[in-house]
């Protein structure tokens, strides 16, 4: 199964690159763009076909590692 | 005073810090790696500065993660005293030993530079060698300083008076939240802080401001 797992900042988190990132694009041309915020993406590869454990696990993995929550909210989808 | 300090890939004060507690104590500390489980009977513990995994993921998160750390928090449980600097400090959060974050510096650059150091609370372990609202001269190295904690974990930190070192005199290098530059946990006996105490213990660093930290560790510690 491949799973994805996609961490960003909390709401009312500070992000310096996002408003950096935000900056540059205006300075492109591009209008209408609102606020940006960056975050990350893990692609993970897991074994076995039971899905709602591949979603379990992932959520602990989160909880462990892939995400501060201090921070940082996380979704998990697996396909 | 019996110290340790922890080794972990890609940390690069190290040497640093074990020459500043060689000298102030004159004991050299015990070094414990990664992979140790235990720790041995010391008084403080200190995990230094550097990029530790090459701050892979988020700074500190996956040296917070290595067997070591469930030594260092048994210990600090016990009331060990732990001080976590820099890198240390990211590690020190991460590992959930200490609350709220740090993220990267409001100006996006990396900061190496002197800051202005205010002692917010002179009556802990750590701080008990300064006077109370006491300024100081401390350098600062690092690209994510920016203190962060969410508006109940703030007021709780504040509150309890858990900040231990603001940067004072407009000399704040990072956006952190209230100027927070050091905590220390609800027990006291757990330090975190940004700048580099270390680096400023004798005429050769051009200054001595950081070593008043150190001895009164070690006061408290005989």
């Amino acid at each position: 199964m491949k799973a994805r797992v996609t961490v960003t900042l909390k709401n009312g988190v500070l992000d310096p690159q996002g408003k950096a990132i935000e900056g540059a694009l205006s300075t492109l041309g591009f209008s209408g763009v609102g606020q940006v915020r960056q975050g990350k993406v893990f692609d993970i590869e897991i074994s076995g076909t039971d899905k709602t454990k591949a979603e379990t696990d992932l959520k602990a993995m989160c909880e462990k590692l892939l995400a501060n929550t201090v921070i940082e909210d996380y979704s998990v989808s697996v396909t | 005073m019996k110290s340790a300090v922890v080794l972990l890939p890609g940390l690069n004060r190290d040497r640093d810090m074990i020459a500043a507690l060689t000298k102030i104590s004159g004991h050299a500390p015990a070094t414990v790696w990664q992979t140790d489980t235990e720790i041995p009977d010391v008084d403080l513990i200190v995990i230094p500065g550097g990029f530790s995994y090459g701050d892979y993921l988020r700074c500190g998160a996956i040296a917070a993660r290595m067997p070591v750390m469930r030594a260092v928090a048994e210990k600090a449980a016990k009331g060990v005293m732990v001080m976590g600097v820099c890198n240390g400090f990211q590690i020190l959060l991460e590992a959930g030993l200490l609350p709220g974050a740090l993220m990267r510096n409001a100006t996006l650059k990396f900061v190496c530079r002197e800051v202005r150091l205010e002692v917010a609370n002179a009556n802990t372990a750590f701080t008990r060698g300064y006077a109370p609202g006491q300024v100081i001269r401390c350098p600062v190295a690092h690209h994510d300083g920016n203190y962060f904690a969410d508006a109940e974990t703030l007021t709780r930190v504040e509150g309890q008076g858990q900040v231990v070192f603001r940067y004072a005199e407009g000399t704040n290098p990072n956006g952190s939240i209230n100027d927070i530059a050091g905590i220390v946990s609800e027990a006291g006996n757990v330090l975190g802080l940004m700048p580099h105490p270390e680096n400023l213990i004798e005429a050769a660093h051009g200054g001595d401001d950081g070593r008043a930290l150190f001895e009164g560790v070690l006061a408290k510690a005989a």
